[in-house]
């Protein structure tokens, strides 16, 4: 490793409304560098790598990045052309490969002339060999990327970042979607990579690789960068406590004695041809009176689990028990029927149909109630009449009750969801990510509603990747990874944190 | 029986099939090019009317045949950036905004026509392009007749299939084509204009539409009609389906409906008497929508089809 620098983001900041994603962040890098780049969901690692490469625009800070020989100049933000052109390459978690055409394709596109009569597709091959050979990312060349494994996609994206001369390569959460084996001879690559003198910054929040496989260490938290260490100071226990952070705002949440159970899980088995957000042997209990958070980093098996419990995915094996009763034929009629109330993770496109009003997304899981509907045709004025009551009790803000429901902000969706999910009287309330994206207000609201339900003997199951919210709602904790529960007793965020990781101690 | 198996084996046949075909070769060519970068351009029906009105008004205010052509590849490109324009930078519905186009550039074509012709009864004609007379080529039993004695603009239609084919396959801009109609942000990734490219190829692609409307009134006819494109757009939009985005394939479902349609007219004068002539007319449709059922199952959509594509929206 030596010691020229090859890239500074000096404060970089950027806003999406009212939501600062990135406040004054600055990162050096060194050339033949991996530095890891972590923090949890939304700390703001995707923001600052798009505007290093020129998808986002920043609101305020550069960027210097060294010429071929050394020198530190500005480079031009906004423009992906100027990135590539200053020797940055971007490997984003969504691959942009165009899938029907061959690998050898998507690598050369764009640094042809576009209106040359012909290519010069040995010369083409010739290089991409070459740099194969050289760094061992082997992908076949001439097979349409729509044929080709996550593992081979991935190497075609670096080596098309390569194929143009990067000497900085951004890597965002390349692990995620790889298999370990395969994460393993990513890692092996990126070493024979850097050995050439590239520069690499990879996102990650998987503890083990950022260890093994890093140089340096950069932590952001809401935004801002926490930390900077070099691994060889560090450890599981050190990084942890830097992403999650020390603050623990506390939720008032009186202590109560488990009822019923209220929903059980039994060997539920889901299989993804895919092998991601898969289910194995997941059993499970929520009593009344209880809330049972889920934490767990995204990815892992929780979309599977809510859509289990919802009744929109039929697991492979295992049984379900709502309320004592075991659901034979799961579909989500049945779970809603059964007292399964749901606040789905996805609020606009799960939660609501936005071209209705809000007084029928109101009354949407109970057409066929007497009260809504007779012989068919819906009661209007009964209809009317809910929703300016729940629109009341539960503080839903917007142009009014006929209104259609895409017009609500974020926050007034989810206190919709919320009024038709506890006025259901559900016997289990199922949040998955129920505070995400909501200002402080809203969140405080499901939160405060949570717990209210919860005092009137509803169970709660509450999946969430902000460890926070799960330490202030949950009575009990389990941690999803890999598609496997495990509860945990200790209520110490690093222990949780750790288990969240995949590391077991 | 035998009369079928006599019109099939009959010259005429066949150099009436290709000279059906050659409106539709445009057409078929034209549509692709929008959709294999993204765009449905169901403008098409209206740029054939616009490219027959504009070449044919061209050739008669004395511009010359090619100049006819080029006046109305030039009237496609326009209509072609009006799509363009609507549907990729604003993200329109390209359903809607086709259809607009059609029903603009159908009756501006017609307000056109009547306004410079506002008394007269039958159009005036012009000279169209004479069938060709290749030495040697057009002396070659069948093939000679069939092939080479056809007008200079359905030789073009058949180069523009080559052309077509060469450029989406083995140039760097086809290859960037193919990439913004499947994955727009692999060319944005790679320091490409999505807006360029596609707005360009919808430009081009109605150029191509443009010369297959420019082909009915200075090749087929010799004179500009309401009503003369008859549906010609619509089946080209079917016949990109039928071929699965590939230009050869779209030459070839070309072809074959020029056939269907060459044959219906001539069984119509043998059967007349006994089925009534809708019938015959009727047949290619029905035979292209049979087609379209059988080839569609397995076509393969260019994947962004339909989808607007915003910078920054990732």
């Amino acid at each position: 490793m030596t010691e020229s620098k090859v890239l500074s983001l000096n404060a970089l900041s950027k806003r999406f409304g009212s939501v600062v994603a990135n406040d004054a962040v600055s990162l050096d890098l060194h050339c033949g560098e991996v530095l890891a780049l972590l923090g949890e969901n939304g700390a703001g690692k995707t923001t600052l790598m798009n505007m290093l490469f020129g998808h986002y625009m920043p609101d305020g800070g550069s960027i210097d990045v060294a010429s071929p020989d050394g020198e530190m100049q500005p480079l031009t933000l906004g423009h992906p052309q100027a990135a590539l052109s200053a020797g940055i390459g971007m490997v984003h978690q969504h691959f942009t490969l165009a899938e029907n055409l061959s690998a050898l394709d998507n690598i050369t596109l764009g640094s042809e002339p576009l209106f040359a009569l012909r290519r010069d597709r040995a010369g083409a091959r010739a290089k991409v060999q070459g740099i194969m050979d050289r760094t061992g990312l082997v992908a076949p060349l001439d097979t349409p990327v729509g044929k080709l494994s996550v593992g081979e996609r991935q190497r075609v994206e670096i080596l098309k970042a390569l194929y143009r001369d990067a000497r900085i390569l951004v890597l965002d959460e390349p692990t995620a979607v790889l298999t370990p084996q395969e994460a393993d001879t990513l890692f092996e690559n990126i070493g024979a990579m850097t050995g050439d003198g590239l520069a690499v910054i990879f996102i990650s929040h998987k503890l083990r690789e950022v260890l093994a496989f890093s140089h340096r260490i950069a932590v952001l938290r809401h935004g801002t960068k926490v930390g900077e260490i070099a691994t060889s100071d560090a450890d599981e226990r050190v990084i942890a406590r830097m992403m999650v952070g020390e603050d623990t705002p506390v939720t008032q949440r009186d202590a109560m004695t488990p009822g019923a159970p209220v929903l059980t899980l039994s060997g539920i088995n889901v299989r993804n041809p895919s092998g991601r957000d898969s289910l194995t042997d997941v059993n499970l209990t929520v009593h009344a009176h209880e809330i049972l958070g889920i934490a767990g980093v995204s990815g892992n098996g929780q979309s599977a689990l809510a859509s289990v419990i919802s009744g929109l995915r039929r697991p492979d094996s295992g049984s379900i028990h709502v309320d004592g009763d075991e659901i034979l034929n799961p579909d989500p009629k049945t779970m809603i029927k059964a007292g399964v109330g749901r606040i789905p993770e996805d609020r606009h496109h799960d939660g609501i149909v936005g071209a209705m009003s809000v007084a029928e997304n109101m009354v949407i899981e109970r057409l066929d109630d007497p009260e809504v509907q007779t012989n068919g045709l819906m009661n209007r004025s009964a209809m009317a009449a809910n929703a300016e009551n729940l629109s009341q009790a539960y503080d839903v803000r917007g142009p009014g009750i006929n209104a259609r429901a895409r017009l609500l902000s974020g926050g007034n969706i989810q206190k919709l969801i919320l009024a038709r999910v506890f006025e259901q009287g559900a016997r289990l309330i199922l949040a998955n990510q129920p505070i995400r994206g909501l200002d402080m207000g809203a969140a405080a609201e499901v939160s405060r509603r949570l717990l209210e339900a919860r005092a009137a003997g509803a169970g709660g199951l509450l999946i969430s990747e902000d460890l926070d919210e799960i330490l202030g709602l949950a009575d009990r904790i389990m941690v999803i990874h890999d598609g496997q529960l495990t509860e945990v007793t200790s209520r110490n965020r690093e222990d949780i944190g750790l288990k969240m990781a995949g590391e077991h101690t | 029986m035998m009369d079928i198996l006599q019109i099939l084996l009959s010259e005429s046949f066949w150099a009436a099939s290709l000279r059906i075909a050659t409106p539709l070769i445009f057409g078929v060519m034209g549509a692709l090019l929008c959709e294999k970068s993204g765009v449905l351009n169901l403008g098409i029906e209206g740029i054939f009317a616009a490219g027959a009105m504009c070449g044919w008004m061209a050739v008669w205010l004395g511009a010359g045949l090619w100049g006819g052509a080029l006046i109305a590849a030039l009237a496609g490109a326009f209509f072609g950036l009006i799509h363009g324009i609507l549907t990729v930078p604003l993200g329109l519905s390209q359903h809607v905004s086709g259809l607009g186009v059609t029903l603009f550039a159908t009756s501006l074509s017609y307000f056109t026509y009547r306004t410079a012709l506002p008394n007269v009864s039958s159009p005036p004609r012009i000279e169209p392009f004479r069938a060709l007379d290749i030495p040697l080529l057009s002396d070659i039993p069948f093939l000679g007749p069939v092939l080479f004695q056809q007008t200079a603009m359905t030789m073009l239609a058949l180069l523009v299939v080559g052309l077509v084919w060469y450029v989406l396959n083995r140039t760097a801009l086809g290859v960037a084509l193919q990439a913004v109609g499947d994955n727009p942000d692999s060319v944005d990734a790679q320091g490409l204009s999505v807006y360029g490219l596609r707005i360009g190829a919808v430009m081009v692609g109605s150029s191509l539409m443009a010369l297959g409307g420019a082909f009915l009134t200075m090749s087929a006819f010799d004179a500009f009609f309401f009503g003369m494109v008859n549906g010609r757009g619509w089946i080209c939009i079917a016949l990109v389906i039928f071929a699965s985005w590939k230009p050869g394939k779209a030459l070839l479902g070309a072809l074959l409906f020029g056939a269907f349609d060459a044959l219906q007219v001539r069984l119509q004068t043998e059967v007349g008497a006994m089925v009534p002539g809708q019938v015959f007319l009727m047949a290619p449709y029905v035979l292209s929508i049979i087609a379209l059922v059988v080839a569609a199952r397995k076509a393969e959509y260019p994947r962004a089809l339909l989808t607007p594509w915003f910078k920054g929206q990732r």
